[in-house]
């Protein structure tokens, strides 16, 4: 085990290394000047090469990377050129609250996934397991930011019971965990959560179809095992792929959150990335995808390991 | 005899067998499910690539006046926009550009990635982990992420924002097309054309393209679905199609402002994305079980 977990870390690092490249590269492939967005529109030559060389876009680019990745590494992503605060504060700020809703997202659509597929796969071709996997396809291609528009017209705008948007109220960014609060989690989260629960429903729906019609279940129904028994069995060999799955949706949730944060005015990372993008400020832009991958990277090793941990097979292969 | 052999083969019915493309289109055709999908498809890709003999209104012709109409209005069936703009005729004129930029991603990166898993798979060793290895690095972000980050980065437009999603897509493909073409690489067949002096690019093309295109095929009309949502949500958020453009992602983020006032009008773009969404994906499970012909 030790030996699995440490190839797999081993391996991260060039993956690591790479998305650091990726993002740092981001910001050159941008057509223009990376300061444009600072410099008034009449600032002198002299003025623009003076900012170029402390903000070092004047040095070459391997140079450039090399003492990004050093400041980064030691926890410093520059300033946002918007407000001139640091970006690793704006952007872990920001991720506490894209964290929440991952979370509440998680909850339902774990939950709701977990208990369709499981249904949908034992009582294969039913009217159950058609009306769950209707539920999974509608939940996988719905587009999620029109759903979310569709939950406020229905449940802000003509019923009036929960906030359109926002975090809190008075518009402060603070969370907490009182009712005041969660009305605003309420709309983003159950939206935030059809995809996962459309992915997870089919996922878990195939997998129990499958081990049902393996040759050891015929042998536990025969031995005389109670259908609850056979149930049991399905679950354990069904978990960690499940998991796996369950893990990259989370993922999925923190990174691409950005179009639910923006239908709801979240104040999460994908709100922040849609004003990094639309002020052109590029240290933040960078910062928050560099974040939020590293995040997605960190969490598929920990799947990665916890399905080692639970599936002994894993390891061998 | 000859006699007895004669008989013998009048006796052997002659049944041509069929082809396997031919069951899986009879499979298909006989699924309720993908027939209904691929109508309604048909319906919008028709009336979108026929959309100015419809004698449909002039889509980016607005009034003042006439702002927000309700769904039923006369002459307006579907109301109109904020701008006073018709709202039918911008939904069908509104399927060209989601149509093309939903699509022209996946299509891209079907040719893009099956080249490269093909190659990776079929070549392997050295090539194979470096075409492999930078395909792991574009798995490390989300798949959103990595759309909006791209196209953050080169700003907003439909080129840009069908550059992006390409560049999303491809890793996918091509590790679908290599774990596929590493299973046919070993199968005996290849191994004989090997023998009889084919070389490798005839071999990829000739004996391996047709087997792998299949699966690949499938995966790619799947992500159609996401490529619809992805592209609209782009425009969305403002980094693809610019406004006056007809564009149902476009229509959505401009219509977010009328949601108080007409709210159903407003929804109707995302009614249409989610259409041909729902369908792709209901052909592309059609035809992974048309093509699974163990059932």
């Amino acid at each position: 085990m030790l030996v699995y977990v440490t190839r797999r870390i081993i391996y991260v690092i060039p993956i690591v290394i790479s998305v650091a490249l990726v993002c740092f590269l981001l910001v050159h492939i941008t057509p223009g000047d990376p300061l444009v967005a600072v410099l008034p529109a009449d600032a002198s030559q002299e003025l623009a090469a003076q900012m170029r060389s402390a903000y070092g876009f004047d040095r070459p680019l391997p140079v450039q990377f090399g003492l990004w990745l050093w400041r980064a590494i030691h926890g410093d992503l520059g300033s946002s050129i918007a407000t001139g605060r640091p970006v690793l504060s704006e952007v872990l700020r920001a991720v506490g609250n894209t964290v929440t809703l991952a979370i509440a997202a998680a909850l339902i659509g774990f939950t709701l996934g977990l208990l369709f597929g499981l249904i949908a796969g034992y009582f294969r071709d039913t009217w159950v397991d058609k009306v769950a996997t209707s539920f999974a396809i509608a939940g996988v291609s719905v587009p999620h930011y029109w759903l979310g528009m569709v939950m406020v017209i229905i449940f802000s705008v003509q019923l009036n019971w929960l906030p359109a948007v926002g975090a809190g109220p008075g518009g402060s960014g603070a969370w907490g965990w009182d009712w005041e609060h969660m009305k605003y989690l309420i709309l983003p989260a159950i939206t935030t959560s059809v995809i996962p629960m459309g992915i997870i429903t089919r996922t878990v729906r195939a997998l129990t179809g499958d081990i049902l019609s393996q040759d050891f279940v015929e042998a536990l129904r025969a031995k005389g095992l109670r259908e609850w028994d056979v149930f049991r069995h399905v679950i354990k060999n069904a978990a960690p792929t499940a998991l796996a799955v369950m893990g990259l949706q989370l993922g999925y949730m923190l990174g691409g959150s950005i179009l639910i944060e923006t239908v709801f005015s979240w104040p999460g990372s994908g709100l922040l990335l849609n004003s990094a993008i639309f002020q052109r400020d590029l240290p933040l832009l960078q910062g928050t995808i560099l974040v939020l991958a590293l995040f997605f990277v960190t969490l598929n090793l920990l799947v990665d390991i916890a399905q080692a941990a639970i599936d002994p097979r894993i390891k061998r292969g | 005899m000859a006699v007895m052999s004669d008989t013998a083969l009048q006796a052997a019915p002659i049944t041509k067998a069929r082809g396997y493309w031919a069951t899986v289109g009879r499979r298909i055709v006989r699924d309720k499910v993908s027939m209904v999908c691929a109508f309604i498809l048909v319906l919008i890709f028709a009336s979108a690539l026929l959309a100015p003999w419809l004698g449909l209104a002039d889509p980016y012709q607005g009034s003042m006046i006439r702002r927000l109409r309700h769904i039923g209005t006369p002459n307006y069936p579907l109301g109109t926009d904020e701008l006073g703009r018709d709202m039918l005729a911008r939904l069908i004129y509104g399927g060209r550009l989601s149509l093309i930029i939903g699509i022209l991603p996946v299509i891209f990166a079907f040719v893009i990635g099956t080249s490269l898993g093909l190659v990776a798979g079929y070549v392997g060793g050295r090539l194979n982990t470096a075409i492999m290895r930078t395909v792991d690095v574009f798995y490390a972000f989300p798949s959103v992420l990595l759309a909006i980050a791209i196209s953050g980065a080169l700003g907003a437009g439909i080129v840009n924002s069908i550059v992006s999603l390409t560049i999303v897509f491809v890793p996918q493909i091509t590790r679908v097309a290599e774990s596929v073409t590493t299973g046919v690489r070993n199968m005996d067949f290849v191994e004989a054309a090997r023998a009889s002096g084919a070389g490798p690019f005839t071999i990829m093309r000739v004996h391996m393209l047709g087997n792998v295109l299949g699966p690949i095929f499938v995966y790619a009309t799947g992500l159609i679905s996401v490529s619809m949502i992805l592209a609209a949500g782009l425009s969305f958020l403002g980094l693809g199609t610019k406004p006056p453009e007809p564009e149902w992602g476009l229509m959505l983020n401009t219509l977010r402002t009328a949601i108080y006032i007409n709210p159903w009008v407003a929804a109707l773009p995302g009614v249409m994305i989610f259409a041909v969404s729902i369908c792709f994906n209901l052909l592309s499970d059609g035809m992974r079980s048309a093509m699974d012909i163990r059932n």
